[in-house]
């Protein structure tokens, strides 16, 4: 399965990034192969607005089936539920730590946004 | 001539002056509209106690796709420069609290499966407070985007002499429509740190947009010297100066229209309106 996943470096040692829309990196990782690439989302992350919409677009068009990371506004939310992604909020820790909590079941699939819409 | 009263600080007296200068110049047998762009929490009304005559929607223009022509193709996602739309799988999303109503998606649109639907976002009130014709926009709760009712007030103006426009306050895009245009801009401040640090955005503000302005120092008795030395290192006019008086804040207070409660205010409206008709020296 392809995953997306929220991070402040371009690595899977890397912390993941709380933020969905302005996060530093995507990561996406094959989690059969363990293979991953790094996306680098600065332009949404310098975005003066929109930057979850257009964050969710990203993520979707990478083909990623699942979305890995810290919150979720409800304009991303709606987006990725449009482009088929599963979104688990609440992901801590590092990247591998968060890919080891969605094996082990720890994080759970929400049905709406976990957080509240933000002017900028 | 078209006024615009602005500051970058709010509370430092915008609508005192826009409407003290109204009911001056009507008082002086002027032509006069006061028209408040300050959509988001207009209160000239307060004070002017208009009769309100004419009421009607104020409508931005947002994009509606049609989805039996729509091929997903991303041109108008990659168009939006304010992130406003997404096209991911089989569906094109459109955020309208996020859309400008700038009509580029329509453009760039090569189905042809985008129209334009007007979308209610305030109210436009124009009346009359005694010679003194009133428009005002009230933008509704929740609706992000005050440019587009800003843009309906300022199209209501009435063929008349002097048109003042009270703006909101801050620098922002909602400043920047209200001010656009202006034959003069006033910046009311106050001689405290904060009237000074947002006086010089103003300023900033004013010059970028190449606008003739002024200096209106408000409660000019307090605070320190500050905004005088930066109006005169800067070569900026400064046209009136009101003092700090109690009779004002309590006619203020009490909804009263402050130039008519307190005469010798009238009296400092009516010079700074005279040296604005016979060209302020700016």
């Amino acid at each position: 399965m392809k995953v997306a996943v929220t991070a402040q470096d371009p690595n899977l040692e890397s912390t993941v990034d709380p933020r969905f829309g302005r996060a530093r990196y995507f990561l996406l990782v094959d989690t059969d192969t363990g293979n991953f690439t790094a996306h680098d989302n600065a332009q949404n992350l310098n975005a003066l607005q929109g930057a979850g919409i257009q964050a969710a677009q990203t993520v979707v068009q990478l083909g990623a089936e699942a979305l890995l990371t810290g919150n979720v506004g409800p304009k991303a939310f709606t987006t990725l539920q449009a482009g088929g992604v599963t979104v688990y909020p609440g992901a801590t820790g590092t990247v591998q730590q968060a890919l080891e909590d969605l094996r082990s079941g720890r994080l759970q699939p929400a049905g709406k946004a976990n957080v509240e819409g933000h002017w900028v | 001539m078209k006024i615009a009263i602005a500051s970058g600080k709010g509370g430092t007296g915008k609508t005192t002056v826009a409407t003290s200068l109204a009911y001056v110049a009507a008082s002086d047998g002027h032509s006069v509209a006061y028209l408040d762009c300050d959509v988001e929490e207009p209160n000239g009304h307060l004070f002017l106690k208009p009769q309100i005559i004419r009421e009607e929607p104020i409508r931005k223009w947002i994009p509606v796709v049609d989805p039996d022509r729509c091929t997903h193709c991303g041109l108008c996602s990659q168009a939006c420069r304010y992130g406003a739309i997404a096209c991911v799988g089989e569906e094109t999303l459109i955020f309208t609290e996020l859309c400008h109503s700038c009509g580029g998606c329509l453009l760039v649109c090569p189905e042809d499966a985008i129209r334009e639907v007007p979308k209610p976002i305030g109210r436009l009130r124009t009346g009359k407070s005694g010679q003194v014709e009133f428009v005002e926009g009230v933008l509704d709760v929740g609706e992000a985007m005050s440019p587009p009712a800003i843009q309906a007030v300022k199209d209501t103006a009435p063929d008349v002499e002097l048109i003042l426009y009270d703006c909101p306050p801050g620098t922002s895009c909602p400043v920047i429509e209200s001010v656009r245009g202006c034959d003069l801009l006033l910046l009311v401040t106050e001689p405290t740190p904060f009237g000074l640090h947002d006086l010089k955005l103003a300023v900033e503000m004013a010059r970028a947009l190449k606008l003739r302005f002024g200096v209106v120092i408000n409660r000019a008795d307090m605070g320190d010297r500050e905004v005088w030395d930066y109006c005169s290192h800067q070569r900026i006019a400064i046209l009136a100066e009101i003092p700090d008086e109690l009779a004002v804040a309590e006619a203020y207070s009490r909804g009263e229209m402050a130039a008519e409660s307190v005469p010798r205010l009238a009296e400092q409206v009516r010079r700074l309106l005279e040296m604005i008709l016979s060209g302020a020296p700016v």
